[in-house]
C-alpha cells in the first residue's frame, strides 16, 4: 500500500500526472497550466512531473490554459489543468468550447469565493458557474475523495460513449491544503486502470473537417440533443468504472449520492463536499438522542442525479439542504437543484440553509441549529443564512 | 450527423487549392487572396489551420461542408496562439523523423491579434511556440460590418468611428520583433513571388514566425472589387505599406522599396476617406521617416 501523508491539492496533482504519464505510448500529454491560489501547488506539481512523452505550458491566463489542453485534446493527446475561483471565471469561455468540442479533459477546481470581496476560503460558487456548461462535476470530501475521483474521472471522460469535460472540485483549504494519510496510486496501477486516451474526432490530414465552424439551428440541436443523450447515461457508466476502480485499487470509490442512516429517517439533510462531513457527526449525535434523521451526500452534481434523490427522499417530509454557495436572486444551488428534482413526487418540504457561504467554518454547532430549525419547521420559506455574527 | 464520419477524398482539391470553390466570400476579399497564395505556399506540406473569430472561419461554410482543404480547428476569438500551441506540442511530441513535418498554422484577422487575441498572441511569441502566425489586417472587424480596431489607420470611417478613426494603427511587426522571434515578415498579395519565397523561408525556421498581410475588404472599405491587388500595390510602392523582414528581432531586411508613388492614388480610391482631411504632406513624411528607420535598421544608411 503507497500510504502517504498528502494534502488533496497533492492528491489531485499526482492523479492527474500518473495519468498523464500512463498516455506514453500513445498521444502524449499536453497541458496549459496557470497559477491561482489555492490551487497553484496541483499545477506545481505537474510542471515538475517528468513525463517521459509530454509538454507542460505554462501560460499566460486561465483562458488560455483551458486553450491549450483544448488544442491538444482534439489533436488526440490526453490533457488536464487545474483552476479556481476568479481564474475560472476568467477561464468560462474556452471551459464551454471544451464540452462542446466533446473533449475529455480533466479540470481540478478548488473551490473558492469569487471576488470581490477579494476572498480565499471555500465558496462552491466559482465551479458551480459552469452548471449549465456540459461538464460532468464531481464534489469531493477528502484527499483520499480527490485522488480516487481524479482517476476515475479519466476513465469515465474519455470513455466513447461519454467523452465529455470532467471537473473535480474540492473545498480550498479545507481539502486543498489539509494533510491526511490517504493511499495514492502507483503508475503501475493507473497504467492498468486507463486505457490510452482515444479521441475519434481527432485532427486528421487524411479527413480534414472544419472542427467548430458555423452550423445552423437544426445540426446544434442535434449536438445539444446528442450531449443530453449522453448525460443521461453518464450515472451507470460511472457506476461501471467504480467497479473498474475497485478491481484495479481494491477500495471503493464514491459514487453520485451517499445515503447515511436515511432508512427510517422522517428528516433528510442534503449537503455536498466537506459539509457532509461534518454533517454525517451531527447525525450520528441527533441519532443518539432518538431522533429520526438521515442524510444523503451529492457527489455528483452534473448530471444531476435526480432519480437517487426522489427515491431516497420518497418517504420523508421533510428535507434541508445545505449550500455553501449562494446563487443571488434565489438561494443554494443544490437547494434549488433538489426541489427541482422532487417538484411533483409528493408533499415534501424542502427548505435551503446558507452556511459557509464566503468560507465560514461550517461546525458542529452551526450544523445542529440547521437540524433545531428544519425540526421546528411546518412550512418552507426564504433560505435560512446561517453564520451571521450578531 | 457526426463529423467523425464524415470522409472527404481531398488529395485532387489540396493540390488545385487551399480555398476551394463554393465559398461565400465577398468578391474582391484580400483575405482570400492570401489564402489562396498561402495554400500554393504550402502545397504538399502537412498542416492544420486554427482560426478565430473571423471572416476566416465563416469561409469554411457551414456544417458539415468546408472550403479548406486541411483540418481546421475554430478557436474562441483572443484563443487562436493558446489553441495552437496545444495543437503544436502534440504534434511534436508524435512526429515521426520519417515523415514531412505536421505543422500548426494561425489564420486571423486584425480584431484577433492587435486587439482581443494581443495577450495570448504575445504569450505565444514569448515561449516561442512552434508555430506560423498569418495576421490578415483588413484594419476593421469586417465580420461584424466594419468597426474600428486598433489596426484601422486615422482618419478611415467605421461605423464606430463615423466622423473617422483620431488615432493611428499599432506597428504590429515592430511589437513582434520586441519579443526576439526568429522570424517576423509583412506580405503583399501584389507581390506573390515575394510572398512565396517568405512564406517557404519560414518553413525552415523552428519556432514562432509571424506575418502581417495587408488585406483590403472591399464591403468595409468601401472599395471597388477590382482594385484589390491595385490598393496593395500603391500601399507599397508609396510607403504605406514596406514590405520586410526581422530576424531574431533585430536583423531588418528591406523586401521592396517604395517608388516615390503619391499616397494620395491610394486613399482616394477608398471611399472610407472620402470627406476626410487627410493632410497628404504628414502622410508622406511619416511613410518617409519609416523607411528611413528600416533601412537604418537594416543597415543601408
Amino acid at each position: 500500500m503507497n500510504m502517504q501523508l498528502v494534502t488533496g491539492n497533492h492528491a489531485a496533482g499526482h492523479s492527474m500526472s500518473l495519468a498523464g504519464e500512463a498516455n506514453r505510448n500513445a498521444r502524449g500529454v499536453v497541458c496549459g497550466i496557470y497559477p491561482i491560489t489555492p490551487q497553484t501547488e496541483i499545477v506545481e506539481y505537474v510542471a515538475r512531473f517528468p513525463f517521459s512523452k509530454g509538454s507542460v505550458i505554462p501560460v499566460e491566463s486561465e483562458h488560455s490554459a483551458m486553450g491549450v489542453c483544448i488544442g491538444a485534446s482534439i489533436n488526440g493527446a490526453r490533457s488536464f489543468t487545474a483552476s479556481s475561483s476568479n481564474g475560472l471565471a476568467y477561464m468560462a469561455e474556452n471551459v464551454m468550447v471544451a464540452s462542446f468540442y466533446r473533449l475529455p479533459i480533466v479540470m481540478a477546481a478548488v473551490n473558492r469565493t469569487l471576488g470581490p470581496p477579494w476572498n480565499i476560503w471555500a465558496d462552491q460558487g466559482d465551479s458551480l458557474m459552469f452548471r449549465d456548461f456540459a461538464w460532468i462535476q464531481f464534489y469531493c470530501d477528502t484527499s483520499q475523495d480527490v485522488a480516487d475521483t481524479t482517476m476515475l474521472a479519466f476513465r469515465v471522460a474519455e470513455d466513447p460513449r461519454v467523452l465529455l469535460p470532467v471537473m473535480v472540485c474540492m473545498d480550498a483549504f479545507i481539502v486543498s491544503h489539509t494533510s491526511m494519510e490517504i493511499e495514492l496510486a502507483t503508475q503501475e496501477q493507473a497504467d492498468r486502470f486507463l486505457p490510452p486516451c482515444e479521441i475519434p474526432h481527432h485532427l486528421d490530414s487524411a479527413h480534414p473537417v472544419a472542427a467548430g465552424g458555423m452550423a445552423f439551428p437544426q445540426d446544434t440541436l442535434t449536438h445539444r440533443l446528442e450531449i443530453d443523450e449522453t448525460m443521461r447515461g453518464v450515472p451507470a457508466i460511472i457506476d461501471e468504472h467504480r467497479e473498474h476502480f475497485r478491481e484495479e485499487f481494491g477500495r471503493e470509490v464514491s459514487g453520485a449520492v451517499s445515503a447515511y442512516r436515511t432508512e427510517d429517517a422522517d428528516r433528510i439533510f442534503i449537503a455536498s463536499g466537506t459539509i457532509s462531513t461534518t454533517l454525517k457527526d451531527v447525525v450520528d449525535e441527533w441519532r443518539e438522542r432518538g431522533e429520526k434523521v438521515g442524510m444523503v451526500k451529492i457527489k455528483l452534481f452534473r448530471p444531476f442525479p435526480a432519480s437517487e434523490i426522489r427515491e431516497l427522499c420518497a418517504d420523508v417530509k421533510k428535507i434541508g439542504v445545505l449550500d455553501r454557495n449562494y446563487a443571488a436572486g434565489i438561494g443554494g444551488i443544490f437547494c434549488h437543484e433538489v426541489r427541482a428534482s422532487l417538484q411533483g413526487q409528493g408533499d415534501q418540504m424542502v427548505q435551503g440553509y446558507l452556511t459557509g457561504v464566503g468560507g465560514g467554518d461550517v461546525v458542529p454547532g452551526l450544523v445542529g441549529e440547521v437540524v433545531e430549525d428544519l425540526t421546528e419547521r411546518s412550512t418552507a420559506g426564504d433560505p435560512v443564512w446561517k453564520g451571521i455574527e450578531s | 450527423m457526426n463529423a467523425a464520419n464524415l470522409k472527404f477524398n481531398n488529395d485532387e482539391a489540396r493540390e488545385a487549392c487551399l480555398l476551394r470553390p463554393g465559398s461565400t466570400n465577398c468578391g474582391g476579399c484580400g483575405m482570400s487572396a492570401g489564402l489562396t497564395m498561402l495554400g500554393r505556399a504550402l502545397q504538399s506540406e502537412d498542416y492544420s489551420l486554427v482560426i478565430p473569430a473571423c471572416c476566416g472561419i465563416v469561409t469554411a461554410g457551414a456544417f458539415p461542408t468546408t472550403s479548406y482543404s486541411v483540418p481546421v480547428l475554430a478557436s474562441t476569438f483572443a484563443s487562436a496562439p493558446a489553441f495552437a500551441s496545444g495543437v503544436a506540442a502534440v504534434n511534436d511530441l508524435n512526429q515521426d523523423p520519417e515523415q514531412k513535418p505536421a505543422r500548426v498554422i494561425c489564420w486571423a484577422g486584425d480584431g484577433g491579434t492587435y486587439d482581443i487575441g494581443m495577450a495570448t498572441l504575445s504569450a505565444a511569441a514569448e515561449r516561442n511556440e512552434n508555430l506560423i502566425y498569418f495576421c490578415y489586417d483588413n484594419e476593421i472587424y469586417g465580420n461584424t460590418g466594419g468597426q474600428r480596431s486598433s489596426a484601422t489607420p486615422a482618419a478611415a470611417r467605421t461605423t464606430t468611428t463615423p466622423g473617422g478613426k483620431g488615432e493611428g494603427k499599432k506597428e504590429i511587426i515592430e511589437i513582434m520583433a520586441a519579443h526576439h522571434i526568429p522570424y517576423a515578415a509583412t506580405l503583399s498579395i501584389a507581390h506573390p513571388e515575394d510572398f512565396q519565397q517568405k512564406v517557404r523561408k519560414a518553413l525552415d525556421i523552428t519556432g514562432f514566425r509571424f506575418f502581417l498581410i495587408h488585406a483590403p475588404c472591399p464591403t468595409g472599405w468601401k472599395t471597388e472589387p477590382a482594385e484589390t491587388i491595385e490598393l496593395v500595390r500603391l500601399a507599397v510602392r508609396s510607403g504605406i505599406f514596406p514590405l520586410y523582414e526581422v530576424y531574431d528581432g533585430i536583423d531588418y531586411r528591406i523586401n521592396a522599396v517604395p517608388d516615390g508613388t503619391d499616397p494620395a492614388r491610394y486613399y482616394e480610391k477608398q471611399k472610407r476617406f472620402s470627406g476626410q482631411e487627410i493632410d497628404l504632406q504628414a502622410a508622406k513624411d511619416s511613410s518617409q521617416k519609416r523607411l528611413e528607420r528600416l533601412r537604418l535598421l537594416a543597415g543601408l544608411v
